[in-house]
Order: C-alpha cells, then sequence, then structure tokens
C-alpha cells in the first residue's frame, strides 16, 4: 500500500493517501502536519517509526501518516507503546491520542507510562472534550460547560495533566499549540529527541462542539520562562499559569527505562538442567 | 501399608501444621528424596488465605512408576501441630489402614481423624528436635515418614543438602541429626517392600506446571511478556523474568491486566513473540484486548491458569470453570483458538505448540491451565524438546501493491514486520480494507470475517488436537487437569470395561473440531463428559457443535477438591452397568 521513497524526505511525504474522518478546521489536521514535519526534520525513515493510538478523534492519526501505525483499543495506546518500544528499541515510537482516551479511561496508563520513563514520544491532542461520541465532557473540561450528559457542567474541576505527568516521572514535559505548527513541529522534534518519557499536550481546537476554543489562538503566548530541570518548579508554574503558557516546560536527566534487545542471547544457559534432581 | 494396592505402587502423604513449621520445605525434601530414590511422585502445597502463618499441608504422592493425581485415600498423615487442621478435611480421607504420627506435646488428634480407625503411633517430634541445637520438629517427623515411605536414607541426605544447603553446616548437621532421629524411632508397619526392583536412578526433573508452562514459553520462542501478579499464575512470571533476560528478552510488571495484555501486542506487533499469564479476574480484563489482536492479526498467547470463579472466587484452587470466558467471552464474530495441557509435563508441550499455534496464524491463542497443574511440583522424566519452531509469515518483500490484509486461500496474510521498507501499515482494530485502510463496507466486513475464520478453521493442528487411548463402545471426553484422575480411575475398572472403553483428552478447545470428534467417537454409542465446573461447560459447547452419539452423560462438580480417581471410577462402573 506505501510506495518507498527514496533520498531526504519531505514532511508531505509522510502523509498517507488515506482522507481523515475529522472536521474541516479541526486543530488534528495541524498536529498532524507539525509531525510530519518534525521526523522529516529528524531525517527518520517511515518505516523507523510506529505511531500507536487509542480511540478517538486525534488517534485516528496513524492511518494518516505513512509510518507503521497501531490503532488499538480505547484507553491502552500507551501499553501498546511499551510493548512496541521494550521490544523493538530500534525503532521511534510515538503515541498519540486525546484527553478522554489518555487521562479517563487511560489515565492509570499514564501514571506508569510516566514512572517507567521508556523511551516514547506521548502525544495528547486536548480539546476538552469527548468528539467522537458528539460533546460529552473531559476530565479537562471546565466545570460549568453544559452538555446533555451533564447539563449545567459536571460541576467537577478539571485536572492538570502536566503536572499529573511531573508527579509520575515523566522526563519531558511541553505544551504546544495546533494553531502554531511551526513551535509545534520544533517541539515535538524535540521531545522525539529527549530520552525518556516524552509528554506534550497539544491544545487542539474541536471546532465543531467547542467553537469557543477558536478563541485559544488569541490566549496562547510563550511560556516567559525558560525550561527547568527541577520537577517541583515545573509543576509550580504548570499550576500557577493561565493554561496558555506554550513551549517546553520540563526537561529531566532520568535515566530511560533499560531496554533490552531481543533475539540476542545474553547468558547461555541450559535451562533444562534446572530441573535435574 | 504404603503401596497397599500393588497395582498402583504409590503411597500418599500428607504433613499439617501450622505456618511456619515447615510442612511445606518438609514435603518438598521428601519429593526430591522420592526423585532421587528413583521414583516419581508429586506434591500439592495446601496453605490457607494467610500470607504468613495460618495452617498448610503438603499432600504427596510418591511410586515407582510415574503419578498425575491424588489418589482417594492417605496412607500416612502426620501433624506437626493440629490447629485448623479441619480446613483440609475434605483432602485428607484415612481409613483403617492409614496411619497417624502425632505429637502427644501438640494436644489430642483432632475428632475427625481419630474416628476414622486408622492406627496411631505418637512420636514426640518436639521433645527429640529439643535435644539438638538448632532442632526442628518437623525434620523429625520427615526422617519418620522418610523410612516409613521406604525411601532411600542416602536420598534423604541429599535433598536436604540440595534444598537446605545454603543454611550453611551448622544447621544442615542439626537437621541431619533430626532426621536420623525420626528414623530410628520407624517401625516398618509395611508388610509391603516398596517395588525397588522395578525402579530406576534414572535422572528425574522436578517441575510445577507453572515452571513447565513457563519452559514452553521460552522452547516456542517468547521473548516478551507482560503481566500483572496473581493467584495462582504468578510463578510463571517470577520463573520467566531472570531467564527471559538472560536469552534477550524482557518482562514487564504492568500496572494492570489491561496494561498487560496490550503491552503483549504492542510487542508482538514489533515481531516478537509474546505472552501474559494470569488467571479468570485478569482473563475477564484482557477479552477486549484479545479482540484487538483477532482484527488486527496480531500473534499473542494468554495464560491462563485457571482457579475457583466466578469474581475472586477461590484463588487458590483449581477449577475448570473458564472455558465459556475463554471460548465465547470476546463481543463480535472472533475466531481464535483455545487449548489446554493435560497434565505438568504437557504444560511444557502445549505451551510451546500454543506459541507455534499463535505466530502461525497470527492471532491470539488462550491456553487453560489451572491451580492443580501450575502449582502442583511434580517428579517426571525429562520433557523432551519438541521440535516444531514456531514461525510467523512475513512479508519481506513488499512491492507497490502490498496489501497488509491480503485475502488469501489459507486467510493467512504476510506481515511486515515495523523496519521493513514499504511495508507501512496500520494494524487496526477497526474493521479494515485488504489494503489496511479503515472501512465500514458490507463487502469489506464480510471478506475479511470470512478470511479471519478460514484461517483458524482451516488450520491443520494435527494429531495432537486430542489424546485418544483405548477403544470400544463406551467413550470419556474430558480435558485439562482432570484427565490424569481418569486414567488413573481406567485402571481401576473391570478388565471388560476397560476394555470397551475410550479415553478422548481434548487439547484443542477452540476452533471445535466436528469432523474429527464424529470420527473418534464412531462405534461409539454411550458418551460421558467429565470435566470440573458446575455447570458442564465443554458438555455444552460439545452438544452445539458436534454429532454426539444418543446415550451422552456427563460427570461434572466444581471445585475447589479435584476429582479423584475411586470416585470417577465408580462413576464409570455405575454407568456401564445401567
Amino acid at each position: 500500500m506505501s510506495v518507498q521513497v527514496p533520498g531526504k524526505l519531505k514532511a508531505s511525504d509522510y502523509k498517507s493517501d488515506t482522507k481523515p474522518v475529522w472536521c474541516p478546521g479541526c486543530g488534528d489536521f495541524h498536529v498532524r502536519h507539525s509531525l510530519t514535519k518534525a521526523v522529516a526534520h529528524l531525517g527518520l525513515r517511515p518505516e523507523e517509526i510506529v505511531i500507536v493510538s487509542g480511540i478517538g478523534c486525534s488517534s485516528r492519526l496513524p492511518a494518516y501518516i505513512n509510518c507503521y501505525g497501531f490503532h488499538g483499543i480505547h484507553g491502552r495506546a500507551l501499553p501498546a507503546a511499551t510493548g512496541v518500544k521494550v521490544a523493538r528499541p530500534d525503532l521511534t515510537v510515538i503515541c498519540a491520542g486525546g484527553d478522554g482516551d489518555g487521562f479517563s479511561i487511560g489515565g492509570n496508563h499514564l501514571l506508569h507510562a510516566c514512572r517507567r520513563n521508556i523511551d516514547i514520544t506521548y502525544i495528547v491532542m486536548d480539546n476538552e472534550i469527548y468528539g467522537m461520541t458528539k460533546g460529552q465532557p473531559s476530565p479537562t473540561t471546565a466545570p460549568d460547560w453544559d452538555s446533555k450528559i451533564a447539563p449545567g457542567g459536571t460541576g467537577i474541576s478539571p485536572f492538570q495533566p502536566l503536572v499529573i505527568a511531573l508527579a509520575s516521572g515523566a522526563n519531558f514535559v511541553a505544551r504546544a499549540f495546533s494553531g502554531d505548527p511551526i513551535g509545534t513541529a520544533r517541539t515535538l522534534a524535540e521531545a522525539i529527541t529527549h530520552p525518556g518519557f516524552s509528554f506534550v499536550q497539544i491544545l487542539s481546537p474541536c471546532v465543531t462542539f467547542r467553537p469557543d476554543q477558536r478563541e485559544w489562538k488569541k490566549l496562547v503566548h510563550p511560556a516567559p520562562v525558560t525550561p527547568t530541570s527541577d520537577a517541583s518548579q515545573a509543576a509550580r508554574r504548570v499550576m500557577t499559569d493561565d493554561g496558555f503558557n506554550i513551549g517546553v516546560l520540563y526537561k529531566g536527566s532520568r535515566e530511560p527505562y533499560r531496554q533490552s534487545v531481543a533475539r540476542e542471547i545474553r547468558v547461555e544457559r541450559n535451562i533444562d538442567e534446572e530441573f535435574l534432581v | 501399608m504404603p503401596f497397599r494396592d500393588s497395582n498402583r505402587n504409590s503411597i500418599s502423604i500428607v504433613l499439617i501444621g501450622k505456618g511456619g513449621v515447615g510442612v511445606l520445605t518438609a514435603g518438598e525434601i521428601l519429593l526430591t528424596a522420592a526423585a532421587r530414590t528413583g521414583w516419581y511422585g508429586m506434591m500439592i502445597p495446601a496453605v490457607g488465605p494467610q500470607i504468613r502463618g495460618g495452617e498448610s499441608a503438603s499432600l504427596l504422592r510418591l511410586g515407582t512408576s510415574p503419578v498425575n493425581c491424588l489418589d482417594d485415600r492417605v496412607d500416612v498423615l502426620a501433624g506437626i501441630g493440629w490447629q485448623h487442621a479441619e480446613r483440609f478435611k475434605s483432602d485428607i480421607s484415612l481409613d483403617a489402614d492409614s496411619l497417624i504420627v502425632t505429637d502427644p506435646y501438640e494436644g489430642e488428634v483432632p475428632k475427625f481423624i481419630a474416628d476414622s480407625g486408622a492406627s496411631i503411633y505418637e512420636l514426640e517430634m518436639n521433645a527429640l528436635a529439643e535435644t539438638i541445637t538448632g532442632g526442628r520438629a518437623n525434620m523429625v517427623a520427615l526422617g519418620y515418614v522418610a523410612k516409613v515411605a521406604g525411601i532411600k536414607d542416602f536420598a534423604v541426605l541429599q535433598a536436604i543438602e540440595k534444598k537446605l544447603g545454603r543454611k550453611g553446616r551448622d544447621s544442615i548437621s542439626a537437621i541431619t541429626a533430626c532426621v536420623r532421629l525420626g528414623y530410628e524411632q520407624a517401625v516398618r508397619a509395611s508388610e509391603v517392600e516398596p517395588d525397588t526392583a522395578g525402579s530406576t536412578t534414572d535422572s528425574r526433573w522436578l517441575m510445577s506446571g507453572n515452571h513447565a508452562t513457563g519452559l514452553g514459553a521460552l522452547r516456542g520462542g517468547i521473548r516478551f511478556a507482560a503481566a500483572y501478579p496473581i493467584t495462582p499464575a504468578t510463578e510463571i512470571l517470577e520463573w520467566l523474568a531472570p531467564r527471559l533476560s538472560d536469552a534477550g528478552g524482557t518482562l514487564v510488571q504492568a500496572e494492570d491486566e489491561l496494561a498487560s495484555i496490550n503491552m503483549a501486542i504492542g510487542a508482538s506487533y514489533g515481531g516478537v513473540p509474546s505472552l501474559t499469564a494470569t488467571s479468570g479476574p485478569g482473563l475477564s480484563l484482557m477479552i477486549e484486548g484479545l479482540g484487538l489482536a483477532v482484527g488486527a492479526e496480531i500473534p499473542v498467547v494468554v495464560i491462563d491458569v485457571m482457579r475457583g470463579g466466578p469474581s475472586t472466587g477461590i484463588p487458590t484452587k483449581p477449577e475448570q470453570s473458564d472455558f465459556n470466558a475463554a471460548v465465547y467471552g470476546l463481543h463480535g464474530d472472533a475466531p481464535h483458538i483455545v487449548v489446554a495441557p493435560n497434565s505438568v509435563s504437557d504444560c511444557v508441550h502445549t505451551t510451546q505448540w500454543a506459541v507455534h499455534l499463535a505466530e502461525a496464524t497470527q492471532a491470539p491463542v488462550i491456553v487453560l491451565s489451572d491451580q492443580f497443574l501450575g502449582q502442583t511440583n511434580a517428579v517426571l522424566d525429562p520433557v523432551p524438546a519438541y521440535t516444531i519452531i514456531a514461525e510467523r509469515k512475513l512479508a519481506e518483500d513488499v512491492g507497490e501493491n502490498f496489501e497488509r490484509y491480503a485475502i488469501t486461500a489459507d486467510g493467512i496474510s504476510p506481515i511486515p514486520l515495523p523496519g521493513t521498507p514499504g511495508g507501512q501499515y496500520t494494524a487496526d482494530g477497526l474493521e479494515h480494507s485488504a489494503n489496511a485502510r479503515p472501512s465500514g463496507l458490507a463487502d469489506d466486513h464480510v471478506v475479511q470475517l470470512d478470511k479471519r475464520a478460514r484461517k483458524i478453521n482451516g488450520f491443520d493442528y494435527g494429531r495432537q488436537w486430542a489424546d485418544i487411548d483405548g477403544d470400544g463402545e463406551y467413550a470419556v471426553i474430558t480435558w485439562g487437569s482432570t484427565t490424569s484422575t481418569v486414567q488413573e480411575a481406567m485402571l481401576r475398572l473391570p478388565a471388560e470395561l476397560f476394555a470397551n472403553l475410550k479415553l478422548i483428552s481434548l487439547r484443542l478447545l477452540l476452533p471445535a473440531q466436528p469432523q474429527k470428534i464424529a470420527d473418534v467417537l464412531s462405534g461409539v454409542k454411550h458418551l460421558m463428559v467429565i470435566e470440573q465446573n458446575h455447570s458442564g461447560q465443554l458438555y455444552r459447547f460439545l452438544r452445539a457443535f458436534c454429532d454426539l452419539p444418543a446415550d451422552v452423560t456427563t460427570l461434572h462438580r466444581p471445585g475447589p477438591s479435584v476429582f479423584r480417581p475411586g470416585e470417577i471410577a465408580e462413576r464409570l462402573r455405575d454407568w456401564s452397568q445401567q
């Protein structure tokens, strides 16, 4: 199905010819563009990249990129990505999805993926809504956002995924905005290059169910600070900023999860002999 | 008294006591010593729910020929303390030929034991142990029981060295002295000498079914495992972790079973044969993931060491009650494979076979072991390496029109591994077209459903689909750990019934094999299905898919007590007289 592309690749070479299901104007188109720019800039070959996702609008991403893809089940993208990377450390593994997939049904996996610090990049396209099921609140939705399932709002404060990632041990934490494709591409390239678990929250508006998010482009601004290697300082900044600080917020130096290369025998041992009485 | 039944040449021993007194250690030494003597044997560690302390028992059966199930009765019961002994009541059947060994210091023998009419021997284990610095009552009991059983002294000493050698010289001397005190007290109550002439001193293996499963996985080529701890499957993981690492693979302890199955699928997508191991509650959590492996066509092996269910059920006891979950649990039309080992040594073979089936068919394979197989320690003949090599049909040469889910005659489509230039595709749980694009079209759905069914139903499972013994108008179909008990029950039947009885132990449970069942039941007039669950799950499955003789009956009952051969033999005799 895919054509082998020789030589230096352009961003457009990484786009597949499958037509996205996304609504016109969806922020996820820009995220796809930024990601293809990032991998083209890094000179990664399409066959050396695996994009893993779960379920949701943004989780459709793998089919729209000319790399190896894995479109699994709702909430389980990070475990699948973990399996791919541990089994095949030679590959560049990128995990992608939305706020419902990553923070609600898959919330537990986020904690443990950060803690394990496997060398993968996790992109969450956060639009504060379940779009594929047509407009329900997610863990990042404001408490007063009105919807059919929660008339008048949920009354529940949204949680702050970047702080959770920091507390759980992510090695790289950044926030990006889909409407800033060049900045996002730069951040993604840095996230992919940084060893260990990199978490990038991309504010990606849902123009259909959250038309108010069109305003985000006016609200976002570069973070007025340089990235820190102090997780508690980064967490304090995220907890006290306006939610629209864009840029790399934290760069840690924790050793990534120990890698193992399958099919290379390390220790010759005669297992049969262990059972001899 | 030992070897009362000369046809069986076996002795059943139970050591019982409160946790911490070394009942399990003594049992393991006895089992190892039996192996060194050239015997076979098995030991089931029985413990209460307490993490430490509480009651525990070692149920042993030792013999000069292979033993694969517990006997009906107990020959020797040694109480190193009797607290909570009644909790093991259902596992201990005593009679006038049995011998009870008790220490007066530990109080009266419980009434249900004394009432059996067994002879009682008072062995002052504690007082004798106190005469030796660092002495332990369990080792005095061990010496006594070993002598009564006819296990050779040298074998016991070697077993102590092997099991406890790390404790150092002084400790070993004290233990050895205690064992000798036990020996001296022993009276040979037996009139029948053990058949040592028939035994050999050939090398034996000592392994649990869970370790056997791990060995089968390694031999099959598994190099990635992800799992969450659960009783009674955890030993598979603990055994595999360092050995996978030495073989260049990895075991990841996942945050839950949802992660376990998805990690295994992810690793397998990357090209590394992968498994996870769990028990019923974990299997339930993995079911959605298994559907993904079906739809996206990714090989994966799931070991389910079954325990009493539903819900938390009886975690430390066996039951064959996850059959329905394994066979019918997946949503949608989801063809997959379910296999079951039928002995401890077969856990090696069947697990290796499962890896082969998963890799060859690009589908999930569930292996239904159970607590009895998994946690029994058995003395076996070495399990030879099995020659089938698991092989995935790889797409190495991908052209411009490569289709990942190509429609093929056998339903198996070559799979490119990430890293293969030009093979880029998205493995998808969404229905898809042959070229791996998401598709909701009726045509795509039907041809992909057909293809996925074809590769499972049309696969050549060979002769291993079942173990078949005997021939006649009567037949028993069974599976898993119940098989060994049926085999022994058959040996106790009247000769004319034995000669007219066929045993079919199904190793392949899904897909159903109606043609093979019809062939094997040709000439059979009476069929009994035997399984350990409350609702007759295999029986109902066979009725749904196979053409069975008009006269079909079942013997099914739930755990936690395993079937005993006498119970089955009696049912078979009654059945043949109806």
